[in-house]
């Protein structure tokens, strides 16, 4: 069978027909698990909104499960195996390497997914997404953690088989592009934990039919975290993978420096996933000299890597806008940004949200100690939805925006309403995440049906500001569900009944990448930028540590 | 004309290491797994029972 | 362009301008680093490493004996004991209950065994915020000196099924 290839007319870039379709497909069951988990996202807020308290117990920690598994697994994973079938063939201008492998995985995922969310409607596992043994699901919820993990695997494997074969076929010279460097990061980073998740998931599915007696607590924790957080920076690399191509696509930035962005994705690469232990800080199992030096990514060097990428991202846009003359003092760059753009507001508040969020109190949560005063209350799900969603899902939505022209040919329908869109999702999610972490250092604990402690035999009494910011968790939240709904709809009306885009140069408005000068162009905007963020980080992380300081003493 | 003395020059080690996905595949599998995991498990492995 | 191969040299050297943030950055994740070592040395809130390998069978016979002992009242149904300061402190977690409610000494130090007897279990003191996990199989010691007095809740804080939000505890500090 011989591939089929179209040049695509606003890129130049080759693209293979199985490419294409890979990549649809996964990008629809993406969405759709957006759109089930986005559901039970609502479900849930309503319930933790202590004003409403929608749900009753059964149901809510049914739907905290279902909105876990599709958010953090199904909507993440498919979307960034579909980034992989882009960064990876069509970006070197190569065949996909094993195009029935790549279906073999999807469908092997798809099942999985479906096993999954068919096993948490029966009610067959209220177990939340990390499912703690000796807490036990029917069998087939960890046949579908099985099949989908081995599903996501072979599109991984089917990427590096693309990297050998564009290589082997010459299809580029030199070395391959940024965006593609940083999926190949992604996909080293998934491989350890899809590989993490076999070692788990087979023992504790066997176990959950009773062929293996008895798996102990302290050792599936570990084991499972080197899946469960591993899957979560997967996201942060895809993240900003796609920060670096929405900033060529939205103002024509170029990699100011392509060794330290590489360097910064190497330090992904070795480091990152030492960061599982994040979970594991007080527990009883492991040792202060083990937790130190995987809690701090080998002493930091993983954060080093953001922060370097949240400089160059900012400073290759920069440099974009000053290059077009746009280079009165600091800030006209910013000022003149294409603000309009729902890309560009998505890759903004993206890089925004998740550093001065998601970022910081991750760092900070994950010292130690800090943990001692952050470890399962609401401070955790805060952290992780500046960083997922702020972060990761805002980016995935920005590039959506490209991938409905680009790969569908269809024009984005109502693209005001998705600019709307864009900013009320971010908007959103920060106040949303804000409230949530603050609640959380009140001592608010996460995955809890009942703040009031109403029908416990004691009633502990909680601070009233701890109802404040769940209220304000509550408004944010719901901002945040009308722009991930108005995301869905736009993006399927798109998809189905968007215009028809021609296949003629300029069709789709793609920001021009501006000449090099060959003059040293200044990044003092983003210098000033990076430093008001450091300020921000110094000061937010020495204050936990003097409210950790004010508990009792323990050791 | 820069161009073409660029591509002449030869290719830093540094550059030849990152184009190589492979080896940075194995010391991305190596790393964690030693620190992480299989530490973690040794950790666990010895714990003492209680007295 | 991001998204461009490319030909040729790209390792280059680094800009000032960037190699000032390289190095700011660098020098504050090294000090990220150094405060956790430090605050082991010099601080007073560290996760213990004194854990041993218990069963729910081992673990309760322990609580029961300490009850025995040390019981000073009931609170509704659960036993209350003021334990000694030299003499080791057991408490359990079970669905859905902590056992038994503490009565504790301002300023004492105690060993603090924790255990489950079932499921993983979460150990929050409300509305202090210290957390620690709880885990079947594992008897983990704290060495607490509670500097603060009134009554104080232990939450769990990790899911443990239907009842999990109605599993709270106890501990009096006078």
């Amino acid at each position: 069978m011989a591939a089929v290839f179209r040049t695509c007319a606003h890129t130049g870039l080759k693209v293979h027909n199985q490419a294409e379709r890979l990549i649809k497909v996964h990008a629809v069951a993406g969405v759709l698990s957006i759109l089930f988990g986005g559901i039970a996202a609502l479900l849930v807020l309503l319930t933790r909104w202590p004003a409403v308290h929608l749900l009753d117990p059964t149901n809510y920690y049914r739907a905290l499960t279902f909105h876990g598994m599709n958010m953090l697994i199904f909507w993440i994973i498919f979307f960034e195996i579909a980034i992989l079938y882009f960064a990876g063939p069509i970006l070197l201008g190569s065949r996909v390497a094993w195009p029935r492998i790549g279906w073999v995985g999807f469908a092997l995922m798809a099942a999985g997914s479906i096993l999954i969310d068919v096993a948490i409607l029966q009610g067959g596992a209220d177990v939340m997404f990390t499912s703690y043994v000796p807490m036990r699901a029917v069998s087939h919820f960890y046949l579908g953690w099985i099949l989908f993990a081995v599903g996501a695997l072979l599109g991984v494997c089917n990427f590096f088989a693309t990297l050998v074969v564009a290589r082997a076929e010459r299809t580029y010279e030199g070395s391959i592009s940024l965006v593609t460097f940083g999926g190949a990061t992604a996909a080293i980073i998934a491989l350890v934990t899809l590989a993490h998740g076999a070692i788990i998931y087979i023992p504790t599915w066997l176990w959950s039919m009773g062929y293996v007696q008895n798996i102990d607590a302290g050792m599936y924790r570990l084991v499972f975290w080197g899946l469960g957080h591993p899957s979560q920076q997967i996201n942060v690399t895809a993240m900003v993978a796609v920060w670096y191509l929405l900033a060529t696509l939205t103002v024509g930035a170029i990699p100011v420096n392509e060794k330290v962005c590489r360097t910064a994705f190497l330090l992904y690469i070795l480091f990152i996933n030492l960061a599982s232990a994040h979970h594991l800080l007080v527990d009883p199992q492991l040792s202060p000299a083990w937790k130190v030096w995987n809690t701090s990514y080998g002493m930091y060097l993983a954060v080093l890597a953001s922060m370097v990428h949240g400089m160059t991202v900012p400073a290759s846009v920069e440099v974009a806008q000053r290059r077009k003359g746009l280079s009165k003092g600091l800030f006209e760059w910013l000022a003149k940004a294409p603000w309009g753009n729902p890309s560009f507001a998505a890759l903004v508040l993206s890089i925004t949200l998740f550093g001065f969020m998601g970022g910081i109190t991750g760092v900070t949560f994950g010292a130690e100690q800090v943990n001692i005063i952050s470890h399962n209350t609401l401070r955790i799900p805060g952290h992780f939805h500046s960083t997922v969603v702020a972060g990761t899902t805002l980016a995935f939505m920005g590039l959506t925006y490209y991938v409905v022209p680009l790969i569908w040919r269809r024009a984005v329908v109502w693209p005001r309403l998705a600019t709307f869109q864009a900013y009320a999702f971010g908007l959103g999610i920060m106040i949303f995440a804000g409230g949530m972490t603050t609640a959380g250092s009140y001592a608010v604990p996460r995955r809890h049906w009942d703040v009031q402690f109403a029908n416990s035999i004691f009633q502990p009494p909680v601070e009233p500001a701890a109802y404040l910011f769940l209220g304000v968790m509550g408004i944010g939240g719901l901002l945040a569900v009308l722009g991930g709904a108005l995301y869905v709809v736009i993006t399927v009306v798109s998809v189905f009944f968007g215009k028809r885009i021609p296949d003629v140069a300029g069709a789709v408005p793609l920001a021009a990448v501006p000449q090099d000068t060959g003059k040293h162009t200044p990044i003092s905007g983003t210098l000033v930028l990076v430093f008001v963020f450091l300020a921000a980080f110094i000061i937010y992380y020495f204050l936990n540590w003097k409210w950790l300081s004010d508990i009792w003493l323990v050791k | 004309m820069a161009d073409k003395e660029e591509q002449k020059e030869k290719v830093p080690l540094a550059q030849a290491f990152f184009d190589n996905i492979f080896l940075l595949l194995v010391l991305g599998i190596v790393v964690p797994v030693v620190f992480y995991t299989i530490w973690g498990l040794l950790e666990i492995a010895s714990i003492p029972l209680a007295k | 362009m991001s998204i461009q191969t490319l030909k040729g040299v790209w390792w280059k050297k680094v800009d000032p301008s960037e190699k000032v943030w390289l190095g700011i950055a660098l020098l504050w994740c090294l000090i990220l680093f150094a405060m956790m070592p430090l605050w082991h040395l010099k601080g007073g809130q560290n996760p213990s490493f004194e854990t041993y390998r218990t069963t729910a069978a081992m673990f309760q016979a322990k609580v029961d004996a300490l009850v025995q002992k040390a019981k000073v009242g009931e609170e509704k149904g659960i036993p209350v004991i003021a334990p000694d300061p030299k003499e080791d402190v057991y408490m359990l977690g079970r669905l859905w209950q902590w056992s038994p409610v503490l009565k504790l000494k301002k300023g004492q130090t105690y060993r603090l065994h924790l255990s489950s007897m079932d499921l993983v279990h979460g150990f929050s003191l409300f509305p202090l915020n210290l957390n620690f996990m709880v885990l079947p199989g594992y008897d983990y010691v704290l060495t607490i000196t509670p500097t603060t007095s009134g009554e104080f809740y232990v939450v769990c804080n990790e899911f443990c099924g239907i009842g999990h939000h109605t599993m709270v505890g106890k501990i009096l500090v006078e």
